[in-house]
């Protein structure tokens, strides 16, 4: 696209339009000290007003580049980062075929490219793609672009319309070829960012949540029971004059100090994970953020949070405490009712014995605490075979993306299409074992109303270096005619197979051509349309040609080869798949990882809690029985079964609900994770689901042995004498 | 005479509450043979219900002796304390100590289940005078028919040893009576040697000996030359 300047005056008459910046933004070949193959970068005019305007830069370090100065350039954080570049060092670009020397002065960041991918990359690869900013006079005089710009941004005024000013832009441009406005929902930093908040808050509320309510549940079976310890005490004290309220006010003052002091570990364990957190972040996405002070107000909420918690578990058993009549309650708790009920119903008499009964009785007797307990281990549960299941999801992908689909070692790319010598140039490069080309084109895709930027991939029918593979593993065999969708690309046009769709190209002449889906390919990633490469330049109309090949080496002749390749002035940089592999894999390390751990301990945390608060308030309730039990010559195992027994069946209840409830969740977590560009796969394994169940069964079985040790540690004579 | 059941041998017993020592059994010395109904008496504290437990293998003895036939129950550990209790002994205390959640028979099957040669169920609840009310939870039974179920608990098994622990305590005149006929009717069906601690002196007119005891020590042992029925105590 080239528009003379006074074109911007016609788009800011467009109404809806409140700002606009024009800008040149050019993508160059960068040889990087350091870096053995070529770079790709982003070169964009710096804003008028670097601060305040659109896409303001925030300078990190160094200073701006000079307006006039031709060879200065402020280099992206993420790039100068992954380079060990700093102000004072000097990059080459080859700026229209011409190689230019360009001084680093400064390092900056923008809020249009936090999230920056570079051609052909899943991943962003810092090394090896990295945006620059420059003074617009000088680039625009390199790429002949002298009072006319190829690029702007704009912002609507409130209630403007982005359908209608994005259909006003295309008007206004098409004559200088435009390739089409967009919605910053689709700008691909943005799309990014915002899908990754998005996560995180899902993540943020869910956990927390099922966190706080067993916390709730826990602080108010502790309160009952208290409650009923002291029930003569509060009987005493109502004797003496006590309002019922100032005693459920002691129990709620009991229950803050308890979310108190629980409050204050939390947020003082919390605090410090949650700062180490955000400098990850803004270490990644280096985020210009180096203000902590949010991080207190989160504390603040967390203690808040911790507070409301807490009185939602206190008041029932507080207000439990202000309604029992004072009489009644000086006199020791009523013996609980029992009924033969449901044992006896379904016959199972003979085959139980009484100490089964007892057990099954006891269960019985307080359904809600059976069922929320159940519910508590089936949430552990869950919790654990959904983010073992997320992880594997992960690595599923970045398996099925690295060994299955892509199995090049260098995806090789030309500055503009080429015909078949270029291909045979590639072939003879020494070290290169094998080559496939492909034909890359940026593409908007249009069916009925509904448009979709995306890349179609020319690639050999057959190819072995780039495959088209479905779902279950078949390859496909790329038709002769027609294109083959992704999953997720066909969702978002709303097309099947069998439909026609308007394809047009983004470069060059921009044909556009009524194409027929040929098929939908079940592929996880990103918005991707495959034809064979003789169809996609027929397309085109451009002949035979590529834009890039898939290459196999020789691993001993890498280094030659990379070498050999930064001085080609036709390839525009290569893509090592390694490498893709292994950003792919630091990031998942950074974000997800340290969630998995965290649920991983709440998962434990919530499991060890409920089974040794179930447990403690069972000895608690019936050590007496207990003791009787040891009197009439039950031995310790025995005693301890039997209290231990009722954890052991609400565990052995809620391990399999567990199973089932973490299957629903991470079915809702697939489909709340998957973004517009990619699909969290649904991966469920045997080997999960007995893990998450075992991890839970041995937090269970941990406080178990914990409230057993107790019991043992009973003393017979005094526990009869302890009658309540 | 026969071998004794129960003997113990200078047994002492002393608590300890922080800096304090609580003697509570000091040096005392008994033999207790089969098939004798024993009524032990003192007042609060005298050391009535240390001297049960530590009979009834519940408690071992601080210093001292106490020795199931030719097993020593003051050398073992709980292990074997259990195994005692388990196959040997019946206890009764004053507050029923009845299972809530099991019914008068399932109580009783409680220990038949795990006793050798147990009556059944039935047959002990029949001992006492309750086949009837054997589907009723505690709570649906008065305090007397809990003491008899309880009685039936502990005998079911045909201990060697039944040690009661002020049985009649929370029961009325009448109440009391029926569980004191209950008892002698054990310990004479069944020869149990049976020891009962009791606040009241006219039932001591029951047992074969009288212990009598204060401030840890065993003061007197009287031998009543014909024991009275429990249905003709004057109380
Ligand atoms: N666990 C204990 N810790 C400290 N002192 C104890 C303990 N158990 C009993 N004692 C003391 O030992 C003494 C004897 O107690 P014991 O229970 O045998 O008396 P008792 O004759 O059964 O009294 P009562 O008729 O009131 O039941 C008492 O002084 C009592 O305070
Ligand atoms: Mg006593």
């Amino acid at each position: 696209m080239r528009a003379p300047e006074p074109v911007a005056r016609s788009l800011e008459a467009i109404p809806g339009i409140a700002a606009l910046e024009t800008r040149v933004a050019v993508r160059v070949n960068l040889d990087v000290p350091g870096l053995a193959e070529p770079a790709r970068g982003l070169i964009v005019s710096m804003p008028r007003e670097a601060a305040g305007g659109l896409n303001a830069l925030h300078l990190v370090r160094g200073r701006l580049p000079v307006a006039g100065v031709g060879d200065e350039a402020l280099a992206s954080e993420a790039f100068a980062k992954a380079n060990a570049l700093e102000p004072g060092d000097a990059i080459r670009a080859v700026m229209n075929g011409r190689y230019q020397r360009l001084r680093i002065v400064g390092i900056g960041i923008s809020p249009e490219y936090i999230y920056a991918l570079g051609p052909g990359q899943l991943v962003p690869d810092n090394r090896r793609f990295g945006i620059l900013w420059m003074d617009r006079k000088a680039l625009a005089a390199a790429y002949d672009l002298d009072g006319a710009f190829n690029d702007v941004a704009v912002r609507l005024a409130p209630g403007a319309s982005m359908a209608t000013v994005l259909g006003e832009m295309d008007r206004v441009l098409a004559p200088y070829g435009g390739a089409g406005a967009y919605d910053r929902e689709d700008q691909l930093s943005h799309r990014f960012l915002s899908d990754e908040i998005a996560q995180n808050r899902t993540m943020a509320r869910i956990t927390p949540s099922i966190f706080l309510a067993v916390g709730a549940f826990l602080l108010y079976t502790v309160l009952t029971r208290l409650v009923q310890m002291q029930r003569s005490q509060v009987g005493l004290l109502k004797a003496f004059g006590y309002s019922g309220a100032r005693i459920a006010l002691h129990y709620l003052q009991l229950a803050l100090v308890i979310a108190l002091v629980g409050a204050v570990l939390g947020v003082g364990t919390g605090l410090p994970f949650a700062g180490h957190m955000l400098e990850l972040y803004a270490e990644y996405y280096f985020f210009p953020m180096r203000d902590h002070g949010a991080i207190l107000a989160v504390g603040a909420i967390g203690v808040g949070l911790a507070v409301v918690s807490a009185g939602l578990g206190a008041v029932p058993a507080a207000l439990r405490a202000a309604r029992l009549p004072p009489a009644e309650s000086m006199r020791p708790e009523p013996p609980p009712r029992f009924h033969s009920g449901i044992v006896e119903r379904w016959g199972l008499r003979r085959a139980l014995s009484p100490a089964m009964r007892m057990l099954v009785r006891n269960l019985a007797r307080r359904p809600l605490r059976f069922a929320a307990s159940v519910t508590g281990i089936a949430v552990a549960v869950a919790l654990l075979v959904m983010m073992t299941a997320m992880m594997d999801g992960i690595r599923h992908l970045m398996q099925w993306q690295f060994t299955v689909v892509q199995r090049e070692d260098i995806q090789a790319l030309l500055v503009e299409p080429r015909g078949n010598p270029a291909f045979h140039a590639f072939q003879a490069l020494g070290g290169v074992v094998q080559a496939e080309p492909f034909r890359l084109v940026a593409v908007k895709l249009r069916a009925g109303h509904r448009t979709k930027r995306g890349v179609l991939y020319g690639l050999e029918p057959d190819g072995q270096m780039r495959r088209v593979v479905d779902g279950d593993g078949k390859p496909w065999t790329l038709p002769p005619e027609g294109l083959v969708l992704t999953a997720i690309f066909a969702d978002a046009l709303g097309v099947r197979a069998g439909d026609l769709l308007e394809v047009e190209a983004m470069e060059g002449a921009r044909p556009r051509k009524s194409v027929p889906i040929a098929g939908i390919v079940d592929e996880p990633i990103g918005y991707a349309a495959y034809v064979s490469r003789a169809y996609a330049n027929r397309l085109l109309g451009e002949g035979d040609v590529l834009t890039g090949a898939y290459l196999r080496i020789d691993d001993n002749a890498r280094e030659p080869l990379m070498a050999r390749l930064k001085t080609l002035p036709q390839v525009a940089g290569a893509n090592l798949r390694e490498a893709a592999r292994l950003q792919f894999d630091a990031m998942i390390e950074r974000s997800v990882g340290i969630m998995i751990a965290v649920n991983l301990l709440f998962a434990w945390i919530i499991a060890f809690g409920l089974v040794y608060n179930g447990a403690r308030i069972a000895l608690s309730e019936r050590g007496y029985e207990l003791a009787t039990l040891r009197v009439l010559g039950f031995t310790q195992r025995e005693a301890a079964s039997l209290l231990l027994g009722e954890q052991g069946v609400i565990t052995a209840v809620g391990l399999p609900f567990g199973m089932a409830l973490g299957i629903g969740f991470t079915l809702y977590f697939v489909w709340m994770l998957s973004t517009q560009m990619w699909r969290m796969p649904y991966v469920m394994t045997g080997a999960n689901l007995v893990g998450a169940m075992g991890a839970v069964a041995a937090a269970a079985a941990a406080s178990g042995a914990a409230v057993a040790w107790r019991l043992r540690h009973m003393d017979l004579v005094e526990a009869l004498k302890a009658r309540e | 005479m026969a071998e004794p059941v129960l003997r113990m041998k200078g047994v002492s017993k002393v608590y300890r509450v922080g800096d304090v020592e609580v003697v509570a059994l000091h040096e005392v010395s008994l033999d207790l043979h089969a098939g004798e109904f024993i009524v032990l008496l003192g007042p609060s504290g005298s050391g009535k219900s240390t001297l049960l437990n530590l009979l009834g293998g519940l408690d071992v003895p601080t210093s001292g002796e106490v020795d199931y036939l030719d097993h020593s129950l003051s050398a073992g550990g709980d292990p074997e304390l259990t195994r005692f209790r388990r196959e040997h002994v019946g206890f009764v205390f004053q507050f029923y100590n009845l299972i809530p959640s099991l019914t008068a028979e399932e109580n009783v099957a409680l220990v038949t289940d795990i006793a050798r040669s147990p009556l059944s169920p039935r047959e002990a609840l029949a001992l006492v005078g309750l086949t009837e009310r054997a589907g009723h939870f505690p709570a649906q039974l008065s305090g007397g028919e809990q003491q008899r179920v309880a009685i039936a608990r502990a005998v079911a098994k045909r201990p060697e040893v039944l040690l009661c622990d002020e049985p009649t305590g929370a029961l009325d005149v009448v109440t009391g009576r029926l569980v004191l006929e209950v008892l002698e009717r054990v310990n004479r069906e069944l020869g149990t040697l049976t020891a009962v601690i009791t606040h009241n002196a006219s039932i001591a007119g029951m047992g074969d000996r009288v212990i009598r005891m204060s401030s840890g020590r065993i003061v007197d042992i009287a031998t009543n030359a014909k024991r009275v029925a429990a249905s003709e105590l004057a109380w």
